[in-house]
């Protein structure tokens, strides 16, 4: 019985990562397809890669996409760090106040966000283009920065700023040697976050961005309507597996953050 | 010892419309070791964040060595801090740790290795430069606390509760080696506790607060055996605290009898509160005795018996070597030199304190 219980949750799982996954499997096998149909396999050809690499629109939206990544990671990162900051050190009730004001655009429905971005900018006459994109990104890439940066904060403890402005640093330097330290691994995995929340997003770049500035999203979508052509599949898995190594990253960032807290547990007890 | 180092002039901290200090004046003398002992929310530590530079009173004025520093930061004042939980940087090994104050000011290498090595020295942890603090015991860290503070070379050393973390054996090592460093380093120590029994033990002077307010500045003997009113008497050590009139200089009456005293200077008849200490309770045999009741309840207590005697309507506090069972009849004689008269107060911050009240930091 025990031996039944097991094999099932066993089967379970894989049945539940096969339904998670094998549409990307499909697509990243067929990117490798020789043939052009996706009903037939011609065996193994990397041409497609090749192809892409050589199109000069996706070019474009690749370039588009990394610029507006990195500027947009680097001033969330930037803007969420000072701001998570600010909120921890303030009262519980403007606390509490700001953290939810924060986490509503997380769970808010992307259409809306782009749909009210979009507005916002039109109302203060900001032209579509690159700018509005920049702006848009930031927007929605600071809130994840803050939940990274802020249990860096609590686990911090509460005289640090304190005690190096004590030993004779002036509230930057303090900031800088004692308290930046702490919290870096936070900073870094919203930063890496950020990266990902930009390069996946479509629904809100679509709205924010102007005529002619494509990110990659943007194109593989224009591109869709025409019927999905073999290098779409290249450049999807191409993303697939950027996306998927910076959440492996964070993902180990966090595990082995947890494992030394556990150790320095274990470490206090014993003495 | 006699050069006055510090002075808090009418010093009021006020925090969303509560007062947390109602008007301090306080006197630090240069090598002193001066302990601000009191319950939670009392203000102690607040006191210390001023001096620190921490917080800025709301009025009053803070002077150091005759100047006033009331808006001198903390990175410029010539004191250091060793906080509660010891606040150490987790991402400096001990070594850096305690060469951050020098580091600062550009101190050379050469210079930072001799005057670390000194200070590991001195706190006995030599050999654990490379270790990460987090990875030391709640003792050892507080060592490294206590070194990092004092490298700079400060004139005062402000703690906060700085033993709250340890356990009892440790904390009376810690108390008796931070008492051999203020004596070796000759520096001014103003200590942050609510424990009675630490301040007694490490101080030259105690500073008593209540409500905001200071219930009495004196050495740990006066503060045990003059207590200023019925806070410090009770919250110094249990007392037992008695209404009584003070009839004329050295005679009083309380609990229905006419005592002799040693006290004068009172008004003729003047209601005061009496105090007698648990330990200066004799008991004898009920014919004997100034007062006669019946034991309620006994507690041993280890030294001694702590005993509850029933006498009329009252309960006094025995602490006694001799066990008498519980429901005897007993006498109980002090002399005139163990009771001790206070002046009626009408402060709440003055009447006795209350244990339940009592929580294990001050936030403030």
């Amino acid at each position: 019985m025990k031996s039944f219980w097991k094999a099932f949750k066993g089967i379970y799982s894989i049945l539940i990562f096969i339904f998670l996954y094998a549409p990307i499997v499909v697509l990243m096998v067929y990117s490798f397809n020789a043939n052009k149909s996706r009903g037939s396999w011609g065996g193994f050809s990397l041409k497609w890669y090749a192809k892409l690499f050589s199109n000069a629109d996706i070019l474009d939206a690749l370039k588009n996409t990394l610029i507006i990544t990195a500027l947009a990671a680097i001033i969330a990162t930037i803007i969420g760090t000072v701001s998570a900051i600010g909120i921890h050190y303030m009262g519980t009730r403007m606390k509490s106040l700001f953290l939810n004001v924060n986490y509503l655009p997380v769970m808010n429905p992307d259409i809306v966000t782009g749909i009210s971005l979009l507005l916002l900018f039109l109302f203060l006459g900001i032209k579509l283009g690159y700018v509005s994109l920049l702006l848009a990104h930031i927007t929605f890439n600071i809130p994840y920065v803050i939940i990274s940066v802020l249990p860096k904060l609590r686990q911090m403890n509460t005289h640090t700023l304190e005690a190096a402005m004590d030993l004779g640093a002036p509230p930057i330097t303090a900031f800088m040697k004692a308290v930046l330290p702490e919290i870096w691994p936070g900073v870094i995995t919203g930063f890496l976050l950020a990266i990902t929340m930009s390069i996946d997003d479509f629904v809100i770049s679509f709205f924010t961005t102007g005529p002619g500035i494509n990110t990659l999203s943007i194109y593989i979508y224009s591109q869709a309507k025409k019927g999905i052509k073999p290098e779409i599949n290249a450049l999807s898995a191409i993303m697939f597996i950027v996306v998927l190594v910076l959440l492996l990253i964070v993902n180990r960032r966090d595990t082995a953050d947890e494992r030394k807290e556990s150790k320095k547990v274990q470490h206090r007890r014993m003495n | 010892m006699s050069k006055e180092l510090i002075n808090l002039k009418d010093i009021v901290m006020t925090f969303d419309g509560e007062d947390i200090l109602k008007s301090i004046n306080l006197t630090v003398k240069d090598e002193e070791f001066l302990t601000l002992l009191g319950p939670s929310g009392c203000g102690k530590t607040t006191t210390l964040r001023i001096i620190g530079g921490f917080l800025t009173p709301t009025s009053g004025d803070v002077y150091f060595d005759g100047k006033r520093i009331n808006d001198l930061p903390p990175y410029k004042r010539n004191v250091n801090t060793v906080f509660q939980k010891y606040a150490l940087f987790p991402h400096l090994n001990v070594y850096e740790n305690i060469a951050f104050g020098l580091r600062l000011k550009k101190v050379k290498e050469p210079e930072v290795k001799a005057r670390v090595e000194k200070m590991l020295k001195m706190v006995n942890l030599e050999g654990f430069e490379k270790r990460s603090p987090e990875l030391l015991s709640g003792g050892q860290q507080q060592r490294v606390a206590i070194a990092r503070a004092l490298i700079n070379h400060p004139k005062v050393l402000l703690l906060d509760e700085p033993l709250g973390a340890l356990d009892l054996k440790l904390r009376k090592e810690m108390q008796l080696e931070l008492k051999k460093i203020q004596r070796q380093l000759g520096i001014t120590f103003i200590y942050v506790t609510h424990d009675q029994e630490e301040a007694l033990t490490m101080s030259d002077t105690v500073v008593v607060m209540n409500g905001g307010l200071i219930q009495q500045i004196g050495t740990p003997q006066d503060i045990y055996n003059e207590p200023a009113n019925a806070f410090v008497a009770d919250f110094i050590g249990a007392s037992n605290i008695i209404d009584g009139v003070m009839v004329r200089d050295f005679t009083v009456d309380f609990m229905g009898h006419r005592f002799e005293c040693v006290d004068k200077g009172f008004a003729e008849n003047e209601p005061i509160d009496v105090v007698i200490r648990p330990e200066d309770f004799k008991l004898v045999k009920p014919e004997e005795g100034m007062l006669s009741g019946r034991v309620e309840s006994v507690i041993f207590k280890g030294v001694h018996y702590e005993s509850c005697v029933r006498v009329g309507e009252r309960d006094l506090l025995v602490h006694s070597t001799v066990c008498e069972p519980v429901g005897s009849e007993v006498g109980l004689s002090v002399i005139p030199f163990d009771i001790h008269i206070m002046h009626k107060s009408t402060d709440p911050a003055s009447q006795a304190f209350h244990y339940d009240e009592e929580g294990q930091e001050d936030e403030t």
